[in-house]
């Protein structure tokens, strides 16, 4: 069959790069969050010490404990690459147990950041305290719903697996969502670094 | 030729779906082309209508044939029509319809996404003029400076309108934009190298890379302004120690690359008629790349010369007078390319081509008096008045508007397989070109007088009246031929002359194949071997191959998710504007729903 026959729309025929077309449209939607991303955190920075009352970041930001949920989010992006080998090899017991493994961590991630902003709201921040509430709540907010989107994307990759539906051929569905993950994870260590160890 | 029976001989089965259901549930890039374009041109007359509104309130000094409520909304919504529900869209029309078929492809890289960009803009346009119902629309103007748009400044929904509907837009031209992106990257037919690329597909690639970067930055001023306006934060608040500069640096570093989304496309157009009715391939091919890519690149670095009347320093103002200057340069190159691409070519002068040629004049004219007051001191005495008016008008309808005209009237046979009439189109375009002339030129003197925008009425004693009602006599000027244009669209696809594949005998892969191309676009992808493939050696086998009878094709079948996708977005989007803070999780449960089906829907 030439090319001519098939839609190279459909993603597994042949392309003028060689290279996958859902993986290039998906790097390229990568490149437009990178921008969103650099918006907010940008405003963060500008707005550093702006605010005009308290609480200001060195009386919240608990380092320790973040220093922790970082290292949660780290190690899952560590399970996902695991998770991908798995699927691309076949061994299914092996995609399964990390893909399931990256949700766990996620939520967990998730979890410190529940607590987090619990505790901040009891010092008395909240969105609207102060410029650093609003700039803190809406730039990590925006990132954990990120980190929603992906755990729920995650487990909807392991229930497919459980039903026997993640064969080695379509190993591209879990690389994809396993580029977001490190993506959403990048954006994080960007985040840590300029907000939480950088004050 | 007889498509339907090579069709069926050949084992290529036809979704079979008719009518508006068809529509609903269209993937074709070539449909969802025309539903692009046959909204925005709707859009045109809207925001048109709006235009002769404001004009007929200032026909004369001290008038009070609307309120000076009533013409703030006019005016923010004929800005925010011309660029979010004309401007873009009848390019992205554009892009649609003829980029595949350019670079000899069967359809964009996703289809379904393209489906969903397009219903997410119409229900984004439908929820902004939605705001005419309750009579609230948007009020501060397209760039909504902060502090006035805020909450306290304006209580109504107006304002809500203006933040809400734009992110749902924002959306609509992001997934556009990945996805043209993409198609360009991955979709080209054999031999269609980069540097083989048409020119308009070119300025799309460029065009998609300003859509991706510039609207998350729009998205994110405008998730601020709504948290300002619905949840009580201080983004844009100085009394709590936020800065509404903050909101124009963010509109404006997506707004400055906006106005090359705008522009961009239509030097792509004009790029491929002035060559075809030239006889003549384009002068500087590369060079005309390049440039092209320049200015999106560069476009990134102009955006302050919006602010020099912020106060942002010598420094900052220095910079970005030398950054916008510099703009001119690749610009300038264009103009001249064009230029000597006519010169010493067997010129005819088609609607299209006097289009292009007039666009390039009148451009010209908006980026000299860009240049004017890309100087800082010079803005000064100019920002806020009526020059800034005549310059981005000639800019965008001598320039966009001009280049999307000789746009349609090239590719009308190609989309139609019928000519357009060529004694309305140059009744149109003589019509258009004085009716503009008349009604911008004069606002560059009204303006240096000290005329200031989005006033609604003006003293006699400032004596602009006689100008003013110049300009109004040109904008009623432009209405008619604007009608003219729609009579001739109507017409012309009832009973125009056939055109066959290639009435102009033009270069480029598009007319190639049949008009209108078959579903598929292609028999079979021909093989390309230079830049212009029906002119040089190895057109006849490229013609043939775009012609010949379908081998078995699979082309994704229709479906309904990417609608109702978007309405589940758009209404998301639209629940905050109850303020019931639970209301927006009901939409978005549902666009959950949507999202889920349309990931899992089979494409085969
Ligand atoms: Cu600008």
């Amino acid at each position: 069959m030439d090319h001519a026959a098939t839609l190279p729309a459909a993603g597994h025929a042949e392309t003028a790069t060689g290279l996958n077309t859902f993986k290039v449209g998906f790097w390229v939607f990568l490149g437009s969050e990178t921008l969103f991303f650099g918006s907010l955190i940008s405003t963060y920075l500008v707005y550093k010490h702006q605010s005009i009352s308290g609480p200001y970041p060195d009386q919240v930001l608990n380092i320790p404990l973040t220093s922790v949920s970082t290292f949660v989010l780290l190690m899952s992006s560590l399970a996902m690459v695991l998770a991908l080998a798995g699927v691309q090899r076949g061994n299914r017991r092996q995609g399964l147990f990390w893909l399931f493994m990256v949700a766990v961590l996620g939520s967990t991630f998730l979890g410190f950041q529940a607590y987090e902003f619990t505790e901040f709201y009891h010092k008395g921040l909240t969105l609207q305290t102060n410029l650093f509430g609003s700039t803190f709540f809406v730039l990590t907010g925006f990132h954990g719903a990120h980190v929603t989107v992906g755990v729920i994307w995650l487990l909807t990759l392991w229930v497919q697996g459980l039903r026997g539906e993640l064969p080695p051929e379509r190993s591209l569905t879990v690389e994809i969502a396993g580029l977001y993950w490190h993506f959403v994870d990048i954006v994080w260590i960007a985040i840590f670094t300029l907000i939480y160890l950088l004050q | 030729m007889a498509t339907a029976e090579a069709e069926i001989q050949a084992g290529y089965h036809p979704h079979g779906r008719t009518g508006l259901w068809d529509w609903i549930t269209t993937v074709d890039h070539k449909k969802i082309g025309l539903l692009y374009g046959a909204t925005s041109i709707i859009f045109l007359l809207l925001g048109g209508l709006e235009a002769l509104t404001i004009r007929t309130q200032l026909i004369r000094p001290d008038n009070h044939f609307i309120t000076a409520e009533a013409y703030n909304q006019f005016f923010t919504m004929h800005g925010l029509t011309m660029v979010f529900l004309m401007g873009m869209p009848i390019a992205v029309a554009l892009f649609n319809y003829i980029v595949p078929l350019q670079i000899g492809a069967r359809d964009v890289a996703f289809p379904r996404l393209n489906a969903l960009s397009y219903w997410i803009f119409l229900c984004g346009g439908l929820f902004l003029y939605s705001s005419f119902v309750i009579g609230a629309a948007p009020n501060g103007g397209w760039f909504g400076y902060a502090n006035l748009s805020e909450r306290p400044f304006s209580p109504g929904p107006n304002m809500d309108f203006y933040s809400l509907g734009l992110q749902i837009l924002g959306i609509a031209s992001i997934m556009g934009g990945v996805n043209f992106v993409t198609t360009i990257i991955q979709l080209r037919a054999p031999g269609m190298r980069l540097m083989r690329m048409p020119l308009f597909t070119w300025m799309a690639f460029v065009t998609s890379f300003l859509l991706i970067t510039a609207l998350p930055v729009l998205a994110v001023a405008l998730f601020f302004l709504t948290f300002d306006r619905f949840w009580g934060t201080n983004f844009y608040m100085p009394a709590a120690g936020g800065d509404p500069i903050l909101w124009q640096h963010l509109f404006w570093m997506f707004g400055h690359p906006e106005v090359y989304i705008l522009i961009l496309p239509a030097f792509g157009i004009v790029s491929e008629v002035i060559p075809t009715f030239s006889r003549k391939p384009l002068f500087g091919y590369a060079v005309m790349v390049y440039s092209g890519s320049l200015i999106g690149l560069i476009g990134w670095g102009v955006w302050a010369h919006h602010m020099f009347a912020t106060g942002l320093g010598p420094i900052a103002d220095a910079f970005f007078t030398i950054s916008t200057m510099i703009i001119a340069i690749p610009t300038g190159v264009k103009i001249f390319n064009w230029l000597a691409t006519m010169w010493g070519g067997q010129l005819k002068f088609t609607t299209a081509m006097l289009f292009s040629v007039g666009m390039i004049a009148a451009f010209t004219l908006g980026g000299i008096s860009g240049v004017m007051h890309a100087t800082s001191p010079h803005d000064l005495q100019q920002t806020d008045t009526y020059f800034v008016v005549a310059h981005f008008h000639y800019v965008l309808v001598g320039g966009t508007i001009m280049g999307v005209f000789s746009g349609s009237y090239y590719w009308f046979p190609k989309i139609t397989g019928k000519l357009m009439n060529e004694t309305l189109g140059k009744w149109h375009f003589w019509l258009w070109f004085v009716g503009m002339n008349l009604t911008f030129f004069p606002m560059h003197f009204v303006g240096l007088l000290g005329m200031p925008r989005r006033t609604y009425t003006y003293s006699a004693e400032l004596n602009v009246g006689a100008l003013n009602a110049l300009e109004t006599v040109g904008s009623y000027i432009m209405g008619v031929a604007a009608i003219l244009y729609i009579w001739n669209l109507v017409r012309s696809y009832r009973k125009g002359e056939p055109a066959g594949h290639n009435p102009w005998n033009a270069s480029s892969l598009e007319w190639a194949t049949t008009s209108p191309p078959p579903e598929y676009n292609f028999g079979r992808v021909p093989t390309v071997r230079n830049r212009e493939p029906l002119w040089l050696e190895g057109k006849e086998q490229v013609i043939a191959d775009a012609q010949a009878a379908p081998g078995y094709i699979h082309m994704p079948p229709p479906s309904y998710w990417p609608i109702l996708t978007a309405i589940g977005i758009a209404t998301t989007f639209a629940l905050f504007m109850t303020h019931v803070w639970w209301a927006p999780l009901i939409g978005l449960a549902a666009t959950a729903l949507c999202v889920m089906n349309f990931a899992f829907e089979s494409t085969t």
